[in-house]
């Protein structure tokens, strides 16, 4: 098998076969709209970095965070007013509303990780349902029911009303993000993270200060969401409820859980996948997005729960017969009184 | 002041429901260590089983009472043998999406059926009309839904401690493996748990059906609500669970009388302060036995 002989000893893929990878991700994302409808192109490109933030958490730190629309959003609409405002280039509101994004992170990270395992899902679901509450309050601001609209697609000058150039403009702000995520993932810091997720105690007996690490790659999660959510409402030019909506939330963990958790590149191709689909139902008139969606979570967790990106790697490993790499969580019994993910 | 008691009034009303599915969801927690997300989507389909039944078969309503919570109960149960067991020796997560998918199908397939419109619903005509209470008069079918989830939260709460059955299931939620070394046979009390917390949450839906309005997605924001209540009250205690329903409902209405702006916000900073103050939940234990 050559994909076999381009993993390395250890089961972790070699240099060759990550460049190889880089090189086709990278050639991918700037051709995608040549052969995607640009605008769902710039979708796929905007999801597919919220995807990689949450898997900072969720695949790397064991931590699932079912409100991270909280962020998303609140970024949309920060970098929507700033857009509106101001006039600045959309670099610059991205960058504002990431930064909004961050800050409001701050508190609820500080009190989400007061709780671990199942309970941080549902204390982040419900502070992100009370962010969801203040935008549909909030009117004059956000516009309530009618969303923030006319967010204009400022940049130096450039004409980019048409889709496809905006994607290219857009497109280096996502790279950039998933480059900041690749590079906390493969730190010393990612890797405190990770054993942060596989054994909190022992993390913790060793020194580390598990929910200050916990508090700060919260933290890098939600200001990536947030340039995702920016970037995504400049390109739609509006802002709305759906974007603080706990759906969203549910729709960025079925992207990570169906492309396969803590592999970065599963994240990527989760919302590939999910944007496509979602797109495909909606030209064709199918309205049953919920069902869809749903089925997915169901099928994934019962039957693959390494995701299409994990089971794959698992094949190709599990052929040399090596130490297989562990999802996490997969191998905690239910009765270890330990923490769990 | 008679208005602020009547907006107490209120809060009582819906912390029952509150209370119903918090009793629910903790019970069916404490047993399998199950977050079920599709707590919300029974509701829901129990408020149209209610509707289902009038509508379609000329059912009364207090029928659909104990029809309807039964049929959901079995649904759970069936639930718990297809799906839920796969995942329950694994991560609290998995079943944590699993109910969550679920839920969203659910949810979808009532709102392909029967539109985002709400269903009418009228009250049962014994019900109709109001009661004096002394200092103001209520509508004496929200006083019947306050009187009959005290009395279902007061028959759990008798049957888990006063009964043998009770004390299993609380041998089984507190030390599994113990009580399996003692001779008892958990794993016997685990579909049936589950289907219960499910006839629970149908039952808070049939008794939604006549004052709440009946759509497809009444359960999906409620569910979140319910999460925010258990962390407050803390999800292993079933006592926990069921005063944080109401003690909750009743703050939040206070709340909305002095701060109309923040009154769905309410449960929400109210769980936030419980965070940070006792991150345990106000009757919950640390985590750990079997959080």
């Amino acid at each position: 098998m050559i994909t076999a002989k381009l993993l390395g000893a250890r089961g972790e893929m070699s240099v060759v076969l990550r460049i190889a990878l880089l090189v086709v991700g990278v050639l991918l994302a700037l051709g995608l709209p040549w052969y995607i409808y640009p605008p769902v192109a710039m979708d796929i490109a905007a999801w597919a970095l919220f995807a990689v933030a949450l898997d900072l958490l969720l695949g790397y730190t064991g931590l699932l965070s079912f409100g991270h629309a909280a962020f998303w959003g609140s970024s949309a609409y920060a970098t929507g007013i700033i857009a509106i405002e101001t006039g600045l280039p959309f670099y610059v509101a991205v960058l504002g509303g990431s930064l909004v994004a961050a800050l409001l992170a701050l508190p609820i990270a500080l009190l989400s990780v007061r709780r671990t395992g199942i309970y941080f899902a549902m204390v982040t679901l419900a502070f992100a349902q009370l962010i969801f509450f203040i935008a549909n309050q909030w009117r004059d601001v956000t516009g309530g029911e009618n969303g923030l609209q006319g967010i204009p697609r400022n940049l130096f000058g450039l004409d980019l009303s048409d889709s496809f150039y905006f994607y290219y403009a857009a497109l280096p702000l996502i790279l950039l993000g998933l480059f900041v995520a690749w590079r906390v993932v493969r730190s010393p810091f990612g890797r405190v993270l990770v054993a942060i997720r596989e054994n909190p105690a022992r993390a913790r007996a060793l020194g580390y200060p598990v929910d200050r690490y916990k508090v700060q790659v919260f933290v890098i999660s939600a200001f990536l969401a947030g340039v995702a959510g920016g970037v995504y409402a400049v390109g739609h030019g509006f802002a709305s409820l759906q974007e603080v909506y706990w759906t969203t939330s549910g729709k960025v963990v079925v992207m990570n859980i169906l492309g396969g958790m803590g592999t970065l590149w599963g994240p990527l191709l989760g919302a590939g996948i999910i944007v496509l689909l979602e797109d495909y139902l909606a030209t064709a008139g199918i309205d049953a997005i919920g069902i869809v969606t749903g089925s997915i979570f169901v099928l994934t967790v019962l039957l693959f729960r390494r995701g299409i990106w994990g089971s794959v790697a698992y094949l190709v490993n599990s052929r040399r017969a090596g130490p297989v790499p562990v999802t996490p969580a997969e191998t905690k019994p239910r009765s270890q009184p330990t923490e769990r993910v | 002041m008679d208005g602020l008691l009547q907006q107490i009034f209120n809060g009582l009303v819906s912390g029952s429901f509150y209370a119903l599915l918090a009793l629910g969801l903790s019970v069916i927690f404490g047993m399998l260590g199950v977050v079920n997300f599709a707590h919300g989507a029974f509701y829901m389909l129990g408020a149209f089983g209610a509707f289902i039944l009038l509508d379609s078969f000329g059912l009364s309503w207090w029928l659909a009472l104990f029809v309807v919570p039964a049929v959901l109960g079995i649904v759970g149960m069936v639930l718990e043998r297809t799906l839920v067991h796969r995942l329950v020796a694994l991560d609290p997560l998995y079943n944590f999406l699993l109910t969550f998918g679920i839920a969203l199908i659910l949810q979808d397939l009532m709102r392909l059926r029967y539109g985002v419109q709400s269903q009418p619903f009228s009250r049962p005509e014994l019900l109709d009309g109001s009661l004096n209470l002394g200092l103001f008069s209520y509508p004496k079918y929200q006083v019947f839904v306050l009187l009959f989830s005290i009395v279902i939260s007061g028959l759990v709460w008798l049957v888990l401690t006063r009964t043998r059955v009770g004390m299993v299931v609380r041998a089984a939620t507190e030390r599994a493996d113990l009580s399996q070394a003692l001779g008892i046979n958990v794993g016997r009390w685990v579909t049936p748990v589950f289907g219960f917390g499910i006839a629970l949450a149908g039952l808070a839906g049939v008794l939604a059906a006549p004052m709440r309005a009946v759509n497809s997605s009444m359960g999906g924001d409620l569910i979140i609500v319910i999460f925010a209540v258990v962390v407050i009250g803390g999800l292993g205690s079933v006592f926990g669970s069921v005063t944080a329903g109401y003690v909750v409902g009743m703050l939040t209405a206070v709340g909305n009388f002095y701060l109309p702006a923040l009154s769905q916000s309410l449960v929400f900073i109210l769980m936030a302060l419980v965070l940070l103050l006792r991150p345990a939940g106000l009757f919950g234990r640390e985590e750990g036995v079997h959080a």
